[in-house]
């Protein structure tokens, strides 16, 4: 028949070109994006005097080469890696829980007010099991609302989760100045997990083991999504719930499933940042790690070992950029800069690319 | 109709194609195709599924461009790098799979697209589609919800939309196939109106009597290719079976395949393996209610709903796939009362339901035609144990599917939103078959099919009876009805209006079967006022 020559005529022809173009794609979506940000980020650093080529290797041999950055920048990635399992099961099925940093904190303080109280009680394994598993609880009932809101009447979870965020914030802050005050300090803040009792560091050096329990759970959610039937009913809901329910899934069910777990690995990058690096929360602690982690999820276009990648670049930067600010003189806050180019320049990239395939097919 | 009086304006070029070629990954969809639709004209487009109309009513739409060769409108070279770069040349678009935006009301949707310093002007659109719904027949309620809107009612308001526009050049691909018989009569006397007044219209169909009736000039694609044409002439000379019989060579190079199926066969006897029992549901303001439904269906009967469509054919079958809830009366299954089971629990006693909503609930789109065949059956053996996915089998099903099923598609890979509506319906087909079927309800099971496709799915629906599986097939073609059907039952306004056994009677079936439609439509329109 002739349409299968024709695909036959067709099949060798595209594989090179398929390749080329997919080489294309990545320099236009990907690469692009951050060499400009560095370029726009290294005007404004021009502008104010200094020099963008010291920062940035600074930047690079503090968060890298040096041992000490390398192994804050490891320790840094653990609270990240959880957010970004947590938000790529989420975004996988097609729902924007926006709202990871009120999980965040509530987990972190859950693990910070229940540690402590445990450690003359249990082993050390085990108030770590607790601690982690009391966080992910936390977390996950947080976002119950926004779930049962969304399940069962359509409210869109962006808003809400990001509602919840508020309150979560403010509910960490009352609970840690109010309930769980610790009464042996004039700072305000919870008691202390004892530096032995905190998550093992990695052989000799300061690196969290959180880390290594952070890259399990990415390449975990990652697998779960792409290759389960678990993970292909999650897909299915987040595509198109109209056709998961003709399919008989349960939408309802899914919908709040996938906000628990999402929520309860926000819940667990509390824990692990609580349980494994500072061993207490102080009043008004907020890091925001979940605002820092969507855009690199999203850059990482859900993938496991894309966001990995990615968190690690983010962390070095971070840890860069701190050392950076004290001796380069710029102030910590340029990462802002640099991150929000990079999101402009990204979103602008992708939307170029976008229109091209449009037209194009 | 042609005369030789005519001068050259009159019937001037309103679009062109010029050796338009478009390829997609791993298939030739376009190959140098040159059409000229001219002013005045009905130019009908021909072909199989999968033959390329959808993809150049695309390029002309603005959707793609073409990869070789070039467009023209009204002689001049252009460019349609844009829906709205077509718009502003003059063309209206109604295409084949409803493009509406389901949470808007239908009003929204027909001003969307309107710049938005420009209020719409409601009392106007009210005015027009007042005019166009008595020129058409056409049914917009404007503040319905669109996505509670039956298919059918929903591609209306897609004609009304391009109608509203005043275009030069107006595309229907495929419009007419939701439409009921007279309601297609009506947009084909509509579509010659706007020709008389200047327009070029392209339609498509895969209804030959519609193209006879309705086209000036008919084209046929074979795979991509321009394989031959009727001029106006050589039309107007032929008789309506000439002209079919010539379509139907130009479209498969042989002859008519669609023998009737119909034969006289013992009416089965066996206990009912389905019984709906006084069966309500919920309605609303836009969607109708099912009230009192009651009938039997026996293994190896196939039980025919018919109606105009959206008068609650959807609502029964969503009711007894367990995707929309009984508010009375009962399901019975294999003698167990399965009213409250879920659609995976209904699948899984072999209860299936094919949709006629291919796009939106049938398939995901983005997802390979692999996934697709198996949405319904996740988790389970042999394409995942233990939870965990097994591509291979899945793959090799697909293949399977694809092979058995001729469907014209790359590879296993290609996402199933790429494949033409008719290939998309043959993965549908064969995802309800496989397994442990024992009834399958068929929405408008050929809706978008070419002829030689709907033979071929209709000889598999008359199989799959024979094999002893309960068949319940809605559908707004009386034929396709009166071909496969054991018994059929008219519904209207949510209720079974009347059966009657197919005695294959001929003409007095079709009256009688024809006259509890138009009764009941007549008692519909006055509950619909009163309401
Ligand atoms: N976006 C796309 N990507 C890949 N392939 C495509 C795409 N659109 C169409 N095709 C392929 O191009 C071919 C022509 O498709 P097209 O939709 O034009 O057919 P059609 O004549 O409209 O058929 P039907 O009557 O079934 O609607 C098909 O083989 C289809 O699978
Ligand atoms: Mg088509």
């Amino acid at each position: 028949m002739s349409a299968s020559s024709e695909l036959d005529d067709a099949a060798p022809a595209q594989s090179p070109r398929r390749s080329s173009r997919w080489l294309q794609r990545f320099v236009l979506v990907t690469l692009g994006p951050i060499l400009a940000a560095l370029v726009v980020s290294g005007i404004v650093l021009l502008l104010f005097g200094v020099d963008p080529l010291e920062y940035y290797g600074y930047v690079v041999r503090r968060g890298l080469l040096s041992s000490l950055g390398l192994q804050q920048t490891a320790t840094r990635m653990a609270p990240l890696l959880f957010l970004a399992a947590g938000l790529i099961v989420a975004f996988r099925a097609g729902l924007w829980n926006l709202g990871v940093d009120g999980q965040f904190l509530l987990g972190a303080v859950a693990a910070a007010a229940l540690a402590p109280s445990l450690v003359d009680i249990l082993p050390g394994w085990a108030m770590l099991v607790a601690g982690f598993c009391v966080a992910a609880l936390v977390g996950a009932l947080w976002s119950v609302v926004p779930a049962l809101l969304r399940a069962y009447q359509g409210v869109n979870e962006i808003i809400t989760t990001l509602m919840m965020t508020f309150l979560g914030v403010s509910l960490a802050n009352v609970l840690v100045k109010l309930v769980f005050l610790d009464p042996t300090t004039t700072v305000p803040q919870t008691r202390t997990l004892p530096v032995p009792d905190r998550m093992p560091r990695l052989f000799d050096t300061t690196i969290s083991s959180g880390m290594i329990w952070g890259i399990l759970a990415v390449l975990a959610v990652h697998l779960m999504m792409t290759r389960t039937a678990f993970g292909l009913r999650l897909r299915t809901v987040g595509a198109n719930p109209h056709a998961a329910a003709h399919a008989g899934l349960n939408v309802p069910l899914l919908t709040v499933a996938v906000f628990a777990i999402s929520a309860g690995f926000a819940g667990l990058a509390g824990a692990s940042e609580v349980l494994g690096v500072t061993g207490n929360i102080q009043a008004d602690w907020n890091p925001a790690y979940g605002l820092m982690v969507i855009p690199l999820v999203f850059l990482a276009r859900f993938h496991g070992v894309g966001s990995i990648i990615l968190i690690f670049l983010y962390s070095t930067l971070l840890i860069g950029a701190e050392s950076a600010a004290r001796r380069v003189g710029v102030p910590q806050d340029f990462t802002l800069v640099l991150v929000s180019s990079l999101l402009i320049l990204l979103a602008l990239a992708e939307w170029l690319d976008a229109r091209r395939s449009w037209t194009e097919s | 109709m042609t005369l030789p009086a005519q001068t050259a304006s009159d019937m001037s070029e309103a679009v062109g194609l010029h050796t338009v070629t478009k390829r997609f990954p791993g298939v030739l969809a376009v190959d140098g195709v040159s059409l000229t639709v001219r002013t005045g004209e009905v130019h009908v487009l021909l072909g199989e599924n999968g033959a390329g109309k959808s993809t150049i009513v695309g390029m002309l739409a603005g959707l793609q461009e073409p990869d070789d060769g070039h467009i023209s409108v009204a002689g001049t070279g252009s460019r349609l790098d844009s829906p709205s770069a077509s718009l502003d040349a003059g063309i209206a678009t109604v295409f084949q799979h409803v493009m509406l935006v389901p949470t808007l009301t239908v009003f929204e949707n027909l001003v969307l697209g309107a710049p938005w310093w420009r209020r719409p002007h409601r009392a106007q659109i009210e005015r027009r589609i007042a005019e166009l719904s008595r020129d058409f027949g056409l049914k917009v309620q404007l503040d319905a919800m669109t996505g509670d809107l039956s298919l059918g009612e929903q591609q209306q308001i897609e004609i009304a939309r391009a109608l509203l526009r005043d275009a030069r050049v107006l595309i229907l691909d495929e419009a007419t196939s939701m439409l009921t018989p007279s309601g297609a009569d009506e947009l084909g006397a509509q579509m010659r109106r706007l020709a008389e007044r200047g327009l070029a219209v392209i339609f498509i169909t895969h209804k030959l009597g519609e193209a006879y009736r309705f086209g000036d000039r008919i084209s046929v694609l074979q795979q991509g290719r321009m394989v031959g044409d009727i001029a106006p002439d050589a039309l107007a000379r032929m008789d309506e079976d000439a002209a079919i019989e010539e379509m139907v060579r130009l479209m498969f190079g042989g002859s008519d395949t669609s023998a009737s199926l119909y034969r006289d066969r013992p009416a089965p006897t066996a206990a009912p393996l389905l019984s709906v029992e006084r069966l309500g549901t919920e309605g609303g303001a836009e969607m109708m209610a099912l009230k009192d439904l009651s009938f039997d269906l026996r293994p190896g009967e196939i039980l025919g709903i018919a109606g105009i469509d959206g008068n609650g054919q959807k609502q029964l079958a969503e009711a007894l796939s367990g995707q929309r809830s009984a508010t009375a009366g009962r399901v019975m299954f294999d003698g167990a009362d399965v009213t409250r089971l879920s659609v995976g629990q209904r699948r899984k006693l072999g209860l299936r339901y094919l949709t006629d909503d291919r796009l939106s609930e049938g398939t995901i789109g983005i997802f390979p035609i692999a996934e697709n065949t198996v949405l319904k059956d996740i988790g389970a053996a042999p394409f995942w144990s233990g939870g965990i996915e097994r591509p291979a089998r899945i793959g090799a099903h697909a293949r399977e599917v694809i092979r058995h099923y001729s469907v014209r598609a790359p590879s296993e890979f290609t996402p199933i939103g790429h494949l033409s509506g008719g290939n998309i319906q043959k993965v549908l087909l064969a995802r309800e078959l496989t397994g442990e079927a024992r009834a399958v309800i068929f929405n408008k099971p050929t809706y978008g099919l070419d002829t030689r496709n709907i033979a071929a799915s209709r000889r598999r629906i008359r199989e799959i009876a024979d094999k002893g599986l309960a068949v319940l097939l809605i559908s707004t073609e009386l034929d396709e009805l009166i071909e496969l059907a054991d018994r059929i039952a008219v519904m209207a306004s949510g209720r079974i209006r009347g059966t009657v056994v197919n005695d294959a009677g001929a003409g007095d079936l079709r009256l009688r079967l024809g006259r509890l439609m138009v009764d009941e439509g007549k008692m519909a329109d006055t509950t619909g006022d009163a309401a």
